[in-house]
Order: C-alpha cells, then structure tokens, then sequence
C-alpha cells in the first residue's frame, strides 16, 4: 500500500553523523501519528562466538507508524552479513538508485592497513575504535535507506528489520551472493568502459550509450572516485601524525620533568611546569587525533564508498542498456528469421501466423520490459544524481567544519597552556 | 621539504592559479598584519629582534643588515606584559614576520645561528665579538718533494669583528686550515688544564676525495664557526694569547705544532734507555703536563704504578680528593649530563613529529587543491561549485596551517638546539675533571716517590754512620740522593700547586657553567614556549576562518 513518503530525512542524517560515541537509539523526530515516520538506530555492538568464528552483532532498533510494521517499536539483533545480505536486496531490486554504502566487510583487512604504525597493545584500543566506526557507519547506511522515500518502501528492508533471527538467518542462507565483490564489480566497469575490441576474447563488442552528458557523469565519477581517495589517504595520514606527535611531546614532557628534577630550584621547577604542560597537551593531541577518525576521515571514507556504489549503479545501467539493446536486436533477427521459415514453406500459413504471433508478442513484451527498466534506470539515475551532489556538499560542509573546529580548539588549548606558562618563566628569571 | 609548493608549481595553469589564489590570500592576510611596504620584513625583523631577545643576535635568515653595525644590546630578559600576547596583531606578527628566509633555516638551522649561550653579547660591558669562517679554498702544500703535484688541502677564511681591547683591531682576517685548528685546540689544552675548553670539531678519517666534496666542507666550516664562536664566548679562553694568535696573525700559525702519537713514542722511546742507567727525575718544568701522551715514558711508568697502588693498594694514597663539595658537584654534573642527554633525544623526536604535521598537512591541503579544481571544472550543478569553494576554504586553511607548523618547526630546532649544545659542554666538563685527576695523579706520584728517596737516605744515612770515618762511596750517594730529593722536592710543590689551580679553574668554571646554564636554559624555555604560542594562535585564526565559513552547515545546537 503506497503513502505519502517522508521528506529525504537530512536533519536526521545530520544528527546520525555527528552521533559520535554515544550509542543511544535516537528518539523520532515528531511522534505525532499523523505523520509517517520510519526511524532506526543501530547500537550495542556485542562481540559473539570464538576464534575464528567470532563476530559481531549489533541492536537494531526500530521505531515506526508504518502499518506493516510491528510498531511503535521492535528490537531484533543482527550481523554484518545481514547487512551485506540488504544492501544486495535493494541492489537487485532497485536499479538506478543510489544503493547506500556499506563500511568494508573485513576487521583483518583494515587491520592490516593499521597494523604498520600501531603495535600489539594498541591493537586492543583500535579493535573498540574500529567497532565504533563500523557501528556509526551501518547506523548510517539503515537509516539512509530508511530516509529514501523509494528505498524506505522495501519489503526487504521491512524484513531486515522486523524478522526474527532465524527468519533472517534462514534468508541469508538463501542469498547467493549476487552483488559482487569490488574487484569483480571493476572488471565489469572496465568491460563497460573499454574501448578494446573483446573480439579476440572471443566476446562481443560491448554495446555502449552514446550520450554524452552520461558520458561526462561517468567520466566524473570514475576521476572523483580517485581525487577522494588521495584525500581520504591524507586524512587518515593526519590521524596518524596527531597521534605520533602526542606521543613524542608526551615523552618529551617526561625527559623534562627529570631534567627539572636533577637541576631543583626554580629553573627545576620551570622544567617540571614545562613537562606538566607537555603531557596535558599530549592528551589533547590524542583525543582530537580520534575526532579527526570520526568526523573528517570516515565521512571522506563514506563519500568513496558513495562513489563506488554510484559505479556498482552505471555497471547495471550497462548491463540493461546491452540487454535492450540484444533484445531489439533479437526481434529484428527473429522477424526475419519467421520470414525465411515462411518462405521455406516447411510449415501452413494459418500454423505459422500462430507461432509468429506467439513469439513475436513474447519477445516484444520482453524487449518492452528491458527498454522500460532500462529507461526507467536513467530516470532514477538523473534524480539521484542531483539528490547526492546536494547531499554530499552538505555532508562535506558538515565535515569541514568539524574538522576546523577540532584543529582551532586544538590550537587553542595549546596556545592557552603555554601561554599560561609565561608568568612563571618570567618570575624564575626575575629571581 | 614539503612537497606542497614544490608540487604545485608542476600541476597546470588552473591549479598554478589556485595555487597563487591562495598565495595571494595569504599575502593579503599577511599584508593586513605588517607593514605592507615592508617586503623584506626588514621592520618586522627589528621588532622581532627587539622582542625575541632571546633567539640569537649574531645571525638571521634575513640580515643583510650587518646586527653589528648597531652593536646587540645586551641581553634582555625582559618580557612585553602578557597580556599582549592576547591582542594578536602588535606582538604576534612583531614575532613572527613570514620569513622566506625559514626555508633555509630548516635547511642549517644549527649552522647558521648561534646557540644563544654562546654568543659573544653576554658579556656585561658592551664588548662583542663576531667570528665568520668563510670561502674555503683548495690549496696545493708546497711540494719540495719528489712527488710532483704534492698535498692540497682546504684553507678556510676566518674573519673577526671585534671591540675587543686585547685584539688591538676592529676588524681582521686569516686564512686556516684544519690542522692549524687541531694546533690551536691542542695548545689551549695544555694551557687551560681544568678549564671547559669546549671541544673543536672532529678530525675525519675519510679519504681525500670525499674530503674535497663541498657537502663535506660546508659541514666542516659550519662546524669550525661554531666552535670559534664557542672558544670566544669563553671569558678566560676568548682572551688567552692562543686565540688571538690564532684569529690574527698573517701566514703559519706561529705555535708549536702537534706531532701525532706515534712520533712522540719514538722521543720518548729514546730517552727511555737513559733514564734506565741513571736515576730518572721528574723535573719541575715537566711537571704541569699531564705524563700520558707526553714524551716521559719514565714518568708514564710510575703513575701508572701510583695510580694502581691507589686503586688496588691497602695503603692510602698521600693526597685524596678530599673535596665533597667537588664529589657531589661531579655527581650532579653526571646525573645532569645523563637528563640533558635523555631530554635532547625526546628534542629530536618531538621536532621530526611536528615536522611530519606539517607535511602531512600540506599534503592534505594540496589533494583538496585538486579536488576544487576538479570540482570547478566538472560542475553541472551549483552545488558542486558551492562544495568546491568549501573544499578551497579547507585547503587555503590546511597549506598556511601547513607552512606554521614549517616555521615553528625552525624555531623549536633553534631553541631546543641549546640542549644539544650543553651535552657538547659535558665533553669539555668532562675534559677539565680529568685534567684535575692526572694532576692530582702527579701529585701522589711525586709525593710517594719522595718518600721513598727519603726512606732510602735516612737507610744509607743509618748505614754509613755505623762504619767508622766515614764512608766515601756511600757519602757521595747520600749527597747524589739528596739532590734528587731536592729536585723531587720542588717537582713535588709545582705540582701541588698546578694541581690547586686546576682546582681553582674546575671551581669557577662549575660556577660559571651554574650560572649561564641556568640563563640559556630559562631562554630557551621561554624561546620554545613563546614561539608555540605565537604559532598555536596563528594556527588557531587559519582555522576560525573554515569554523565561520562552514557555520551555515550546522543547525543550531543538537
């Protein structure tokens, strides 16, 4: 039964972002029954099972006025793959649109790519970071496709987030994986891409659209896709000095208190102000090290995994593009094909009538359906285009401004506790 | 170097352009702060000079104006009320006028300015020196030799400006080269026993060819100016008749030249057979050198025995270091040396942590340099063109946040350097305790030697008073021996008296070393922390900007 849909929840998702630690389930914004509202939150990461087979499961809680729902509220828990299991759903189910992105699957993989700067103990404290991030970021992706108002309307999301445990892990079971891996999912963008003949490879030539506005947007997809990452990869980078620089003004502090230590009086006690003030400032660096994580990195780190999901989108585009394509192709071929058999003479006319009609509608219809989706494709596409670039200034503005604001906080505590330092240099020279 | 600027200068025209659109927005910052008219910063440097009195006067990245033709003040420690570092624009930017010129103080930070505590304007009168090491030059030794083509070496132009009244001359200049420094370093350890004769530059074992490469050379002078500079700002050293030989006279430096070890074994060597016949005697002249590496081998012998006896010996040796105010002064200095060192360590790490901030930071601000430009050129909709000037504001922000933390980096090695330079004072403090302990080695050395030749006389004294009129031979010894014990005698006293010397110097040397090390400490924390905080707000205001830029994004608080 379709209903007036919510508007695209930006306020919401504002809120969602800059959630930061807290866990808490977010309240519904006007909880008046008039209105529909569809509001979820993902908390309550619980590490299950052993070894190997550990894993994660988060709360998701729901709370709606939706009619098909069990409302206003149910609770059900769920794992990364149930996740993975959705985004796949509404992959295959609604083409052109924008899928909302997933943070990547592997806690080993991303360990690995931490793992060059911080050693074993600190592994412990990246394992609680990495969950928070990854718990912030699927709390984004469910409410982001709650706040779609085609995607909102999903009987699968209805599932995901309703269904009892084994009903989910029984339709997990069920999934074959159709959305494919990344590395897979740009070979399928190359194919679409190339230019080289797939002769030799004993393939068609892949068939492409000759638009040239579409052409641009790929175009300017494929090259954002490679500018965020540079940026992505820097951000990360200035995780990592903040943190390094906390430790070494930290170690500093310390020499220095020892140093204030052997010399006694008051250039001791200079010292020993300088050391105090070096690791109170260390914490700092640490801390905001951690925001920059949250609030600069992940969102940059969201935006590449927007633009890859809009490239999972043009790969689909491509693929219903060829298949329309092949489809009318077939028509054309089976017209002539009926032609020559009625001219052979092997079969009655009245007979022959029968079949073409047969054939000829089925095929119709199908190649019909291949234009209709593939049409219906590029619709979704523009609208979603225009929704996301909105979206993405306004996350990036969000971003920045985060960001500045924890740099010139930073500046400023520092600025502070060594200016606080001066009257007492000043009194040890004066002595 | 940062990449950033080197960088961009390769991408094309638009990012040139953005580029020198955020250059320019720097520049129109920075124009708003100082004296626009003012390229060179040259009153800013004033300001800044009057207001850091504790960096260095005797070198700036940005003097071409000579800090001596207006001879330095004399140190200042007095400190602008604080409430001035609140009001930004009058201090702030007095501190910190935008040198071009940091670059190449990242580059030489410690070749091309002073440790403040070793500059020559500490001096209570306005007495200053300046000491330049410049234009070294290869030379050919004069081969009277067969081998034609013969030796060169590196001759250095060592130019002094001073007021010094000692010098009798304002301004003079040599040529050196690095064993005439070798010569000088050598002579001024011999005369200043238990002084802290700061340590010249090593002697390198590498091989000529390397020792021609201008990297090697320019490493070499740098190190020779400091070290003169360091010889200078020494009170008794800066004056001594070695020195001002050294910075004066025209042509060969006329002191006597070191001869290496091995020649100094051969002397010593051939005088060994006669000291076997006859008795051997330390004479008093001898006396106020160290025995080790001196051409006494006898001597060398019979400290070494002495200085066993007191180390294995029950018996106690006849003058202790009975000082305890010494012992527990040496004790400290040690404990100090060993924090000094712990914290220079922690120095370097902190200065390559702020280093990589900076990069890092730059880097950033260049991928979003980029961004901008892709997102200008590609634009459809305006709001990608709204997010582009948002990326730019971030990327403006992120290059000049980048290029603070560059300065400041330069800064801190300058202030912190002053550690690196105390542990250099420990090898020198290091070096006058050891004079003191040789000396006082000699001392027991004598003193135990004219026991024994007194235990000896009173036996030969006893014995030849037994027999009956006298006993020619013996008499004679007793008279031989008595002169000996004469010679011991006044050998024994010059040594107790160097050895009191040496006292002495170690005592106000370690007073001195209390003194200014509690000055350049202080100035150097102040130094550090000033420039922090000149930086941190600068920083701070490159951020703001973003914070407002950005303000409209954020709905009123959550």
């Amino acid at each position: 039964m379709k209903m007036s849909t919510a508007p695209y929840d930006l306020e919401q998702q504002q809120q969602h972002q800059r959630s930061g630690v807290a866990a808490s389930s977010q309240s519904p914004r006007s909880p008046s029954s008039s209105t529909p509202f569809l509001s979820v939150s993902v908390t309550d990461p619980v590490k299950l099972g052993n070894g190997v087979q550990a894993y994660i499961s988060y709360r998701v809680i729901t709370k709606t006025n939706f009619p098909e729902y069990q409302g206003p509220e149910k609770i059900v828990i769920r794992r990364y793959s149930d996740f993975v299991w959705l985004r796949d759903r509404l992959f295959e189910k609604y083409k052109g649109i924008f899928i909302p992105p997933l943070p990547e699957k592997s806690a080993v993989g991303v360990l690995k790519f931490h793992m060059f700067w911080f050693i074993t103990a600190e592994k412990f404290r990246f394992s609680a970071e990495f969950i928070e991030m990854r718990r912030q970021a699927l709390d984004l992706f469910v409410n982001r496709i709650a706040s779609h108002h085609e995607l909102q309307q999903s009987e699968d999301l209805r599932m995901f987030l309703q269904a009892e445990e084994e009903t989910m892990e029984r339709l997990r079971a069920q999934e074959t994986g159709i959305f494919k891996k990344p590395s897979d999912l740009m070979q399928i963008f190359k194919d679409v891409q190339s230019k080289v003949s797939d002769v030799v490879l004993g393939k068609e030539k892949p068939v492409e659209e000759s638009d040239p506005d579409y052409e641009k947007l790929k175009h300017y997809i494929f090259e954002l896709e490679n500018h965020l990452a540079e940026a992505q990869k820097h951000a990360y980078r200035l995780v990592k000095r903040h943190r390094e620089l906390g430790q070494s003004l930290s170690d500093f502090g310390k020499a220095v208190k020892l140093l204030g230590a052997s010399e006694g009086n008051s250039l001791g006690k200079a010292f020993s102000e300088l050391g105090i003030k070096s690791e109170i400032l260390s914490t700092k660096l640490q801390k905001e090290a951690h925001q920059i994580l949250m609030n600069f990195e992940e969102p940059l780190k969201d935006y590449v995994r927007a633009v890859q999901s809009i490239k999972a989108t043009i790969a689909e585009r491509a693929n219903s593009f060829r298949k329309q394509c092949q489809l009318a192709e077939t028509v054309k071929l089976k017209e002539i094909d009926l032609k020559k058999m009625k001219g052979k003479g092997c079969i009655d006319l009245k007979s022959w009538q029968k079949l073409s009609a047969n054939i000829m509608r089925q095929l119709k219809t199908e190649s019909e359906q291949a234009t209709k989706t593939f049409e219906s494709i590029v619709r979704l596409m523009n609208e979603e285009i225009g929704r996301f670039q909105e979206q993405k200034t306004l996350d990036m503005g969000i971003a920045f401004h985060e960001f500045a604001k924890g740099q010139a906080r930073l500046a400023n505590d520092i600025a502070g506790a060594w200016r606080s330092l001066l009257p007492k240099l000043e009194a040890c020279s004066a002595a | 170097m940062m990449g950033s600027e080197n960088q961009s200068s390769e991408v094309s025209e638009p990012t040139e352009q953005m580029h020198n659109l955020v250059l320019h927005d720097e520049h129109d910052n920075d124009n708003n702060d100082h004296n626009g008219d003012d390229p060179l910063g040259i009153k800013s440097y004033t300001n800044y000079r009057s207001a850091m009195s504790t960096l260095s006067d005797t070198h700036h990245p940005l003097a071409d104006t000579d800090p001596l033709l207006s001879p330095p003040s004399p140190r200042r420690h007095h400190f602008p009320d604080t409430s001035s570092y609140i009001d930004p624009p009058s201090y702030n930017d007095a501190v910190f006028s935008p040198f071009n010129g940091a670059a190449s103080s990242v580059d030489s930070p410690s070749g091309s300015s002073d440790s403040p505590s070793f500059s020559g304007s500490r001096s209570p009168t306005s007495e200053y020196i300046k000491i330049t090491v410049s234009n070294p030059i290869k030379e050919q030794e004069n081969s009277n030799s067969i081998v034609p083509g013969g030796n060169s070496y590196v001759t250095y132009l060592i130019t002094t400006r001073t007021n010094v009244p000692e010098f009798g001359g304002n301004e003079f200049g040599v040529r050196r080269r690095f064993r005439d420094v070798v010569t000088l370093s050598d002579r001024l350890a011999e005369s200043y026993r238990g002084f802290f004769i700061p340590p010249r530059p090593d002697k390198s074992i590498v091989e000529s060819q390397v020792m021609q490469k201008q990297e090697f050379v320019e490493q070499r002078r740098v190190a020779l100016e400091k070290y003169l500079r360091r010889l200078a700002a020494h009170p008794v050293i800066g004056k001594s008749d070695e020195f001002r030989v050294f910075l004066q006279v025209q042509g060969k430096l006329p002191l006597p030249t070191t001869t290496d070890v091995a020649s100094r074994m051969l002397d010593g060597a051939a005088r060994l057979p006669k000291q076997l016949m006859g008795e051997s005697v330390i004479g008093p002249q001898e006396v106020v050198q160290p025995a080790k590496g001196g051409r006494d081998f006898m001597r060398l012998f019979k400290e070494l025995k002495q200085s066993m006896a007191n180390d294995w010996g029950g018996s106690k040796p006849p003058v202790v270091e009975e000082d305890k105010e010494f012992l527990e002064k040496k004790e400290r200095i040690q404990e100090l040396e060993q924090q000094i060192t712990n914290a220079s360590t922690q120095a370097e790490s902190l200065v390559k942590a702020q280093q990589d901030m900076g990069e890092t930071m730059g880097e950033l601000g260049l991928a979003f340099i980029k961004l901008t430009k892709f997102e200008n050129e590609e634009a459809v909709m305006n709001t990608q063109r709204v997010r582009a000037t948002d990326m730019k504001g971030l990327a403006t922000a992120a290059v000049k946040a980048s290029r603070f933390y560059r300065e400041l980096n330069a800064q801190t090695v300058k202030h912190l350097d002053t550690l690196h330079e105390y542990l250099g004072l420990m090898l020198a403090v290091h070096g006058a305790f050891s004079d003191r302990s040789s000396a006082l080695l000699t001392v027991q050395t004598l003193l135990s030697e004219l026991s024994t030749l007194q235990s000896r006389a009173e036996k030969l004294e006893v014995a030849s008073s037994r027999v009956f009129g006298g006993d020619k031979s013996r008499m004679r010894k007793l008279e031989e021996l008595q002169d000996t014990i004469k010679v011991t005698e006044d050998a024994k006293n010059v040594a107790i008296r160097e050895y009191e010397r040496i006292k002495e110097n170690n005592k106000s040397e370690l007073e001195r070393l209390d003194r200014e090390r509690r000055t350049d400490f202080l100035n150097m924390l102040k130094g550090y922390v000033v420039s922090q905080v000149g930086y941190a707000e600068k920083i701070a205001n490159v951020w703001t900007k973003v914070v407002e830029d950005t303000g409209g994004y954020v709905k009123e608080s959550t």
